[in-house]
């Protein structure tokens, strides 16, 4: 499925301007902080409207200027920097939440299945507050996955944690690459993370 | 232990303090939204008007009541050729004073609360698949609930006590008008009334102490449960 973006947005002072197009597989937004990569994130997930440009997804176009489809009709997951689960829900509600309300056709995942995938079984019961940061980032994932999207966007999910959790996250990424088959954008300033996740690599910045 | 006059003062009191609260509760909410979430001309001006209340003498805001709601004011010339309704000298009178001096407490403690919802949960909560109503019931609305339970708890605090906008507005009324404090008052006005107003003082020393400790406990929840979220 081919991901088709041309998207610019001033901000303050800054000027965001990204225009690629991705695959199937992992695509990495690279560049300095600061360069914007978490709005372009944020303007296809339609948490941010684009000044000009265009978003289409396969044969959907999510934004052109006269469309502008709301975040819950874009069918685009998102795994946030700091997993942002419901505080007032247990993890089992916080993985369900998106599952209960889309269209049932747009599933393609049981809350079984995402808890064997992401082997979470033992955390259903738990609060978020209670959670590790790699436990927080597996509910988050499955939370995302469990919504139906058609593509997955991470914001440098791997930055809150160790260095053992990382390697954890970094093998359940792949398996989402190479099993589920779903494509992922991705947000990064790490080198070594992104040779290891990346099948392609864009550049976002001046 | 109460004399039936007492227990009538109490239940009263009970009922225009509750009234009070339940029909100013959405409308607060909806001022402390607006004013938590939205910036647009004549914010200062409606955060002024709503907090009004708290700084004139109770006395004034009776009496602008008074002109109102009066058989010849706006809208209590309104109420009475539309529906027949006059609150003069009424417990909806009692009521409507007791919720006017109630709301800047009200509204305050609420957009607090609101303004503590993180708002990018909303945003996780629309990439999810809700509607801007969804995310608002089942997201804002819950994490925003302390803060509008203490607000609650205050208001009806609050209400139960007002006097001077209520005398001022609906009289002294035995049995319709004459609330905790009114009855005090009066009370105080009669040779040997001394045990009476003792034991109403000491009933509604208890009542507001009672709110005031139920409210902080649900605002220290707030805030606890914000800390161990890392807010």
């Amino acid at each position: 499925m081919a991901i088709d973006i041309d998207v610019a947005r001033r901000l303050g002072d800054r000027s965001i301007a990204a225009r690629f197009t991705a695959g199937p597989g992992l695509t990495a937004l690279f560049g300095p902080s600061g360069a914007g990569k978490t709005s372009v994130l944020n303007m296809v997930a339609g948490l941010l409207r684009p000044d000009r440009g265009h978003i289409r997804i396969g044969d959907r176009t999510l934004f052109d200027g006269a469309i502008d489809l709301p975040p819950e009709a874009r069918r685009v997951g998102y795994v946030f920097q700091d997993g942002r689960l419901f505080p007032h829900r247990r993890v089992r509600a916080n993985l369900t939440y998106g599952h209960d309300i889309v269209p049932a056709a747009n599933r393609w995942m049981t809350l079984d299945e995402a808890v064997q995938f992401l082997g979470i079984g033992h955390l259903l019961d738990r609060w978020p507050h209670s959670l590790s940061g790699g436990e927080a980032q597996r509910v988050a994932i499955g939370r995302a996955l469990l919504a139906g999207p058609e593509i997955l966007l991470m914001d440098e999910p791997l930055s809150s944690l160790d260095t053992a959790r990382r390697s954890d996250i970094m093998v359940v990424i792949e398996r989402i690459r190479d099993e589920l088959k779903l494509p992922i954008l991705y947000v990064s300033h790490d080198r070594a993370e992104i040779d290891r996740l990346a099948t392609s690599v864009v550049e976002i910045g001046e | 232990m109460l004399s039936p006059e007492e227990w009538e003062i109490v239940a009263l009191s009970l009922k225009v303090g509750g009234v009070a609260v339940l029909a100013t509760l959405p409308i607060a909410f909806a001022i402390a939204w607006v004013l938590a979430r939205y910036r647009f001309p004549g914010r200062v001006v409606l955060d002024a008007l709503v907090h009004l209340p708290l700084v004139l003498p109770p006395v004034v805001t009776g009496w602008l009541l008074l002109i109102a709601f009066g058989p010849f004011g706006p809208i209590g010339r309104w109420l009475e050729s539309w529906f027949g309704v006059s609150l003069m000298f009424r417990w909806t009178g009692a009521a409507l004073a007791a919720a006017i001096m109630a709301l800047p407490l009200m509204v305050r403690a609420m957009r607090l609360s609101i303004e503590g919802v993180d708002r990018r949960l909303e945003g996780a909560a629309r990439t999810l698949g809700a509607s801007p109503w969804h995310s608002f019931w089942t997201i804002s609305l819950p994490l925003a609930l302390p803060g509008i339970l203490a607000a609650l708890v205050l208001g009806f605090a609050r209400s139960i006590g007002e006097f001077g906008a209520t005398i001022t507005f609906v009289s002294n009324i035995p049995g319709e008008t004459r609330t905790l404090p009114l009855a005090i008052y009066s009370a105080l006005q009669v040779p040997g009334g001394e045990a009476m107003v003792t034991r109403l003082a000491l009933l509604s020393v208890a009542l507001s102490l009672g709110a005031l400790i139920l409210s902080e406990w649900l605002v220290r929840r707030t805030h606890g449960e914000r800390q161990r979220h890392g807010d």
